[in-house]
């Protein structure tokens, strides 16, 4: 093929000085890393909101919520992210949408990403949430109301719970399409793994080094968190429901 | 507050239709391949070989575990160099089109792999013992008995993905390939009118998902009893 392999290239100084092509790596990693998990909080709260909302006796929170998730399901992530880039600025009230446009890019792009990712997978969160509250046994909450309990104290006390625990395994997967999903943020510049990867490749025209040190990267953290989500899964556990995905 | 001004969608809508057959070739294209390849992955991965079975799950265990963007600056990386050694073609030929679908197709057919094992899987194994005892071959039993009933299970969820891959082909923007995102996101910046045109691609893609959706929905209910 004929193709110069320089591993090396990773090593020497980037053109604008005071950092190396691998520190450019490392920034990307840290910035994929910082966005997913910040995305993840927000993805955790709102999606456990809406999820409740699907369950409750409440027919209008139940439709409202279940327009939440169809719309976030059937608009392409690229699409969602370039909505709210793009075009939320221009339809907030001017003021605000001009304040947004003063800030600094760097925290425009983060935080266009963040809310776009965060409430992508909010709606894949409400789901699982929803299905982990469906599979528990009708008794547990008639036997919280029987009890003398309000409806938000049998969620509060019974039903949550033991949800929350049966809920883990099924959002690992969800916690990892995150940082895969982090990926797309790239397109509206921020600076994230992938980003730096183009970046290194339009610097250093070594494509392959720059790609298979990216890819290697998206593997590692793949390990580290599904290492990790199997550590909280044995601990949270639920006796009796062992082997039961 | 801008002023919404949608007078530049009806004159583009033969670009925004030829980027939307783009969108569906590549689609159809990477459902199909991907429908195969994946079939075979799932059959290799349950196969007593224990080098086809390996090779099966590092394959789609390193597809899944790489996002699809990553994926696709791979294949419009490679697919050129390829083409470019082994059939002749100048390095400037335009094969981005053949890299998006063979990208995607590769890319699916992890996916595919795991939901058609599954789908093997939920068959019981007594069908496959009755299958061999009438006499059949591996290939005659898998053929006739088990692949049509997986098949019958597993359907809503190849839907369901082929949707969830309908969505992800937006992801060629990043080759400035006009698919129909990339054709809606071409006429909004010609014409200054982003805004009206980001948010028109975003409804036509609800609508069709949707419906998509609901059709799967209905499905389920009808097919899988």
């Amino acid at each position: 093929m004929g193709y110069h392999w320089n591993w090396q290239i990773f090593l020497s100084a980037t053109p604008s000085g005071g950092d190396t092509y691998l520190g450019w790596m490392l920034a990307g990693l840290k910035m994929t890393v910082a966005l997913s998990l910040a995305a993840w909080v927000l993805a955790l709260l709102v999606g456990a909101l809406m999820g409740v909302l699907r369950t409750v006796p409440s027919k209008a929170l139940q439709r409202l919520a279940g327009a939440y998730v169809e719309l976030f399901r059937n608009i392409p992530l690229l699409v969602q992210l370039f909505l709210w880039y793009f075009v939320l600025p221009e339809l907030l009230p001017t003021a605000w949408g001009n304040a947004y446009k003063q800030i600094n890019p760097v925290l425009q792009q983060f935080l266009a990403a963040w809310i776009c990712l965060g409430l992508f997978t909010s709606a894949r969160v409400c789901e699982q949430v929803r299905a982990g509250i469906e599979s528990l046994p009708p008794g547990q909450k008639n036997a919280g109301l029987a009890l003398g309990l309000t409806l938000p104290q049998t969620y509060r006390h019974v039903m949550l719970p033991m949800a929350a625990r049966l809920v883990v395994p099924p959002l690992t997967s969800e916690f990892l399409n995150i940082f895969k999903n982090s990926a797309v943020c790239s397109t509206i510049g921020l600076l994230e793994l992938a980003a730096q990867g183009r970046q290194l490749v339009d610097y250093t025209a070594q494509p392959y080094e720059s790609f298979i040190a990216v890819t290697l990267m998206y593997v590692l953290i793949n390990v580290v968190v599904m290492t990790l989500m199997h550590h909280v899964e044995t601990h949270t556990r639920v006796p009796g429901y062992i082997g039961k995905r | 507050m801008s002023d919404f001004d949608w007078s530049s969608i009806p004159g583009a809508l033969p670009f925004l239709l030829q980027g939307m057959r783009v969108t569906l070739q590549i689609t159809v294209v990477a459902i199909i391949a991907g429908l195969i390849w994946g079939t075979l992955l799932a059959m290799m991965r349950l196969a007593k070989n224990p080098l086809l079975s390996w090779f099966s799950a590092a394959y789609v265990n390193l597809f899944r575990s790489v996002p699809l963007l990553m994926v696709l600056l791979w294949f419009f990386l490679i697919v050129p160099q390829v083409m470019h050694n082994i059939f002749g073609l100048t390095p400037g030929a335009d094969v981005r089109l053949s890299s998006a679908m063979v990208g995607f197709a590769l890319f699916e057919s992890a996916y595919y792999a795991e939901i058609i094992r599954a789908g093997i899987q939920s068959v019981p194994q007594s069908q496959v013992s009755a299958a061999y005892a009438l006499g059949m071959t591996y290939g005659q039993a898998m053929r006739l008995v088990v692949l049509p009933q997986a098949l019958r299970n597993m359907l809503p969820l190849l839907l369901t993905q082929a949707i969830i891959l309908f969505q992800d082909t937006s992801l060629v923007y990043v080759s400035a390939l006009a698919d129909f995102f990339g054709a809606a996101y071409k006429v909004g910046d010609r014409d200054g009118r982003l805004v009206e045109l980001l948010l028109f691609a975003g409804a036509v893609y609800f609508v069709l998902c949707y419906a998509a959706s609901l059709g799967v929905k209905f499905l389920r209910r009808r097919v899988v009893a």
